[in-house]
């Protein structure tokens, strides 16, 4: 038996094939719920009842998913690019902690009215987590360091540097002590979506940043560019491709991305900075992103996917003793079959 | 099997390198000495004469070729199958590669010599089988066929390869000036001088690995020089961008078609237009002119009869022929007035050659110099007006290519040429 690769493949499987995998994933981890000595059946429907049976679960969904989408993109973007971006973590909580430390009450009373703070705020936030890859990829530029080691370790650094701050000179002294920023100021708060819910309109930001990616990268000569570098090097340099200039780019991008992700999510949901202020997102990013095999359209599909997984397991758990664990294991487990999806997508088996 | 790509251990001597694999692996001793003798009597067998105690890495490629061949051998093969042995060999090398595989021959063993060079085959064999397309198409005995008839079951059809006809030079279009190049604190390419002119073909020959890679690299903006100066046009350029080439009208063919003429990911359009892509006809405020890129790439298709796909197709799907015809493509198709072709046939059925030389003839005749980097003595011989040989990094001094035949060519790729120029 071997692997073959396909002359030609049609447009339908890129999006079927996904799917696919994501439904033998969900009977998988079906077997797994049966284990723990739940029914099945009830057991996928409280699920969908706690991702989208009521318009709090549907906002809640919702709310998960727009850091997701964007840390999906930082890593699409990047790993298009072959530059091994594991540290949208770090980026996410540094520009997190560079919004509220801005945007906080004290430093921002009066500086900016609130329509232009909250463009300012999110520039800034994105400028920040860039310049947290751009760290990595000069030492790789210039010596040849791999970047996944540094921003894989990085992610710890920031993580360390945010508790320092939020016990330190940051520290919220209203808090009672909890290790928690000041707040941003209720001017820098994103407008809500919905009211009386969590939903706000980062949400927007985020989809819409999913489009401009779509076009950066299937329109402009810097996407080409891009592309032609993460797929052979050697071929972009002969082509006069500034493999260098192009890789800086697209850290500035991924790097942004998954500041934005950050920003958005002070100023959107919790209002100040805490050491767990994202479930890993950073990390899960790097999952949405295979998931979506890396195009910026189908990371929104996949986010929503990620995020109705957690919110909805939460539910489910809660009612029947599942343990929570099987949402990490069905998110898991898509994508292990979304690459070989994938796989079989590109290549046929000969036996 | 003697593979194309040697599979030798450079930091290890000869002897280690053939018995490797043949001891087992907990036993108390080696056994060496007999290794040794029985080494000693192949290599005088069959004329395979190597230091066993040297290092591979010390080798010549003509001494790591005989190592690869003495390998099995050691191991008691009976049928030994060469893939193109004489790709990394110089002319006098392969005379006596082929004089060993006589030997061996006389002495009972069965031998498959793989090539695309027709020349070899009729020398080395006795019998030949041609495949084309996956297909075994003819077999022919050496003694009743010829180097054309080959050649036309080979493409299934009647090739001539196209000839050359006299032509003036003009001015000078590119010179190099004691070029010297390092990578890695090897010497590369030392005092290497060179002009091209006009309307001429200008041959560099030599035995892969002898710098020629650098050199491209170097007239192509890829590398800058470590010492001397390249002029365009009669201009010195400090710093040659590829791009900046391209747009002043140099054409470049690079050795490696897959590794860096085309990004086989991408489609043929966007590969077309990869090298332009700071052309104001194919960008507009940093977005890609698609629609003209998709022209361009029609064009190139529809002229130099690209076949396979279209605008579309993903690169690598086209076959190594038609992906260097679109190569070529994307370079004649804006007319230039130099042309660098790295190795353009490399690889390619002897079809595809025909076609790749009348082009590369066909710019020669409109006025275009061309630098044509070649192993193929053949080739060489056939298409340039002057001819400079590469070895150890050194260019030779140029010869009219009347005053040169297979033999002294060969002989000047060796590295002799004082007498030549």
């Amino acid at each position: 038996m071997r692997l073959e690769r396909r002359a030609s493949v049609p447009p339908i499987l890129y999006v079927a094939a996904p799917l696919a995998a994501v439904m033998v994933a969900l009977a998988i981890s079906g077997a797994l719920i049966a284990l723990a000595g739940a029914s099945v059946p009830e057991a996928y429907r409280r699920m969908a009842i706690g991702a989208f049976g009521s318009r709090l679960a549907i906002t809640e969904t919702l709310t998960r998913a727009t850091p997701l989408i964007l840390t999906g993109l930082a890593a699409a973007v990047a790993f298009r690019a072959r530059l091994w971006n594991i540290g949208a973590e770090g980026q996410f909580y540094i520009a997190a902690l560079a919004t509220a430390a801005l945007g906080g009450a004290a430093s921002a009373g009066g500086l900016l009215p609130g329509p232009l703070l909250i463009p300012f705020l999110m520039i800034c936030g994105a400028a920040v987590g860039a310049m947290l890859l751009l760290a990595p990829l000069a030492l790789r530029l210039r010596f040849g360091v791999d970047e996944v080691v540094v921003t894989l370790l990085l992610n710890f650094v920031v993580l360390l540097f945010v508790s320092m701050m939020i016990d330190g000179p940051l520290r919220d002294r209203m808090a009672f002590g909890w290790p928690q920023s000041v707040r941003v100021s209720p001017e820098a708060a994103l407008p809500k979506l919905w009211q009386g819910t969590r939903l706000h309109v980062g949400l927007l930001v985020a989809v819409a940043m999913s489009v401009v990616v779509w076009i950066i990268q299937s329109r402009t000569a810097f996407g080409l560019e891009a592309k032609a570098a993460g797929f052979n090097p050697r071929a972009a340099a002969f082509a006069g491709v500034p493999i260098p200039k192009v890789l800086v780019g697209v850290a500035c991008l991924s790097g942004g991305l998954a500041g934005l992700a950050g920003a958005i999510e002070v100023m959107g949901v919790k209002g100040y900075v805490t050491t767990d202020l994202s479930p890993g997102f950073g990390y899960a990013g790097i999952v949405v992103a295979m998931l979506a095999a890396l195009n910026p359209i189908g990371v929104v599909a996949a986010s929503l996917f990620v995020a109705a997984t957690f919110v909805g397991v939460d539910g489910m758990s809660r009612a029947l003793k599942v343990p929570s664990f099987i949402a990490d294991v069905t998110v898991a487990l898509s994508l292990l079959c979304v690459l070989v999806a994938l796989t079989l997508v590109t290549y046929r088996i000969r036996r | 099997m003697v593979h194309q790509h040697f599979a030798l251990a450079p930091n290890l001597t000869v002897i280690e390198n053939v018995v490797a694999g043949t001891e087992p692996l907990w036993g108390w001793r080696s056994r060496r000495s007999a290794a040794r003798k029985k080494l000693a009597e192949l290599s005088s067998r069959f004329g395979l004469a190597v230091d066993p105690d040297r290092l591979v890495s010390e080798l010549s490629v003509g001494e790591r070729q005989r190592v690869e061949i003495l390998k099995p051998l050691y191991r008691d093969a009976k049928i030994l199958i060469l893939d193109e042995p004489t790709a990394v060999l110089t002319p006098a090398e392969s005379e006596s590669l082929f004089a060993a595989l006589k030997t061996m021959a006389a002495e009972g063993l069965s031998l498959i010599f793989i090539s695309h060079k027709l020349h070899e085959v009729m020398r080395s064999a006795d019998r030949v089988a041609v495949l084309r397309g996956g297909r075994k198409i003819a077999e022919r005995r050496t003694s009743e066929t010829s180097v054309d008839e080959l050649a036309e079951l080979m493409v299934g059809r009647r090739v001539s390869r196209p000839t050359r006809t006299a032509q003036e030079p003009g001015a000078p279009m590119l010179a190099g000036r004691d070029l010297g190049f390092a990578k890695g604190g090897r010497t590369l390419v030392e005092a290497a001088s060179f002009e091209l002119r006009a309307g001429e073909v200008l041959g560099i020959i030599g035995v892969s690995g002898n710098g020629q890679s650098s050199l491209v690299e170097m007239v192509c903006g890829c590398e800058a020089p470590a010492s001397g100066e390249i002029a365009y046009f009669g201009e010195t350029q400090a710093t040659a961008s590829p791009r900046g080439l391209v747009a002043s009208g140099v054409g470049r063919v690079p050795e490696d078609r897959h590794a860096q003429g085309a990004v086989g990911e991408l489609t043929l359009w966007e590969n077309a237009v990869l090298e332009r892509l700071k052309e104001p006809r194919f960008r507009r405020l940093g977005f890609v002119r698609r629609a003209e890129a998709r022209g361009f790439a029609t064009d190139v298709i529809t002229r130099f009869d690209v076949r396979g796909g279209g605008p579309e197709t993903p690169t690598r799907l086209l076959s190594g022929g038609n992906m260097q015809k679109m190569i070529l493509g994307r370079n004649l198709a804006s007319d230039p007035r130099i042309l660098i072709a790295a190795q353009p046939t490399r690889g390619l059925d002897e079809g595809a050659v025909a076609g790749v030389h009348a082009e590369i003839l066909k710019a020669r005749a409109s006025g275009m110099g061309v630098l044509l980097v070649s192993e193929d003595l053949d080739e060489v011989l056939g298409l340039a007006d002057r001819v400079q040989a590469m070895v150890k990094g050194r260019l030779s001094p140029p010869v009219p290519v009347e005053q040169l035949d297979a033999r002294r060519l060969g002989r000047m790729m060796a590295g002799v040429w004082d007498e030549a120029a």
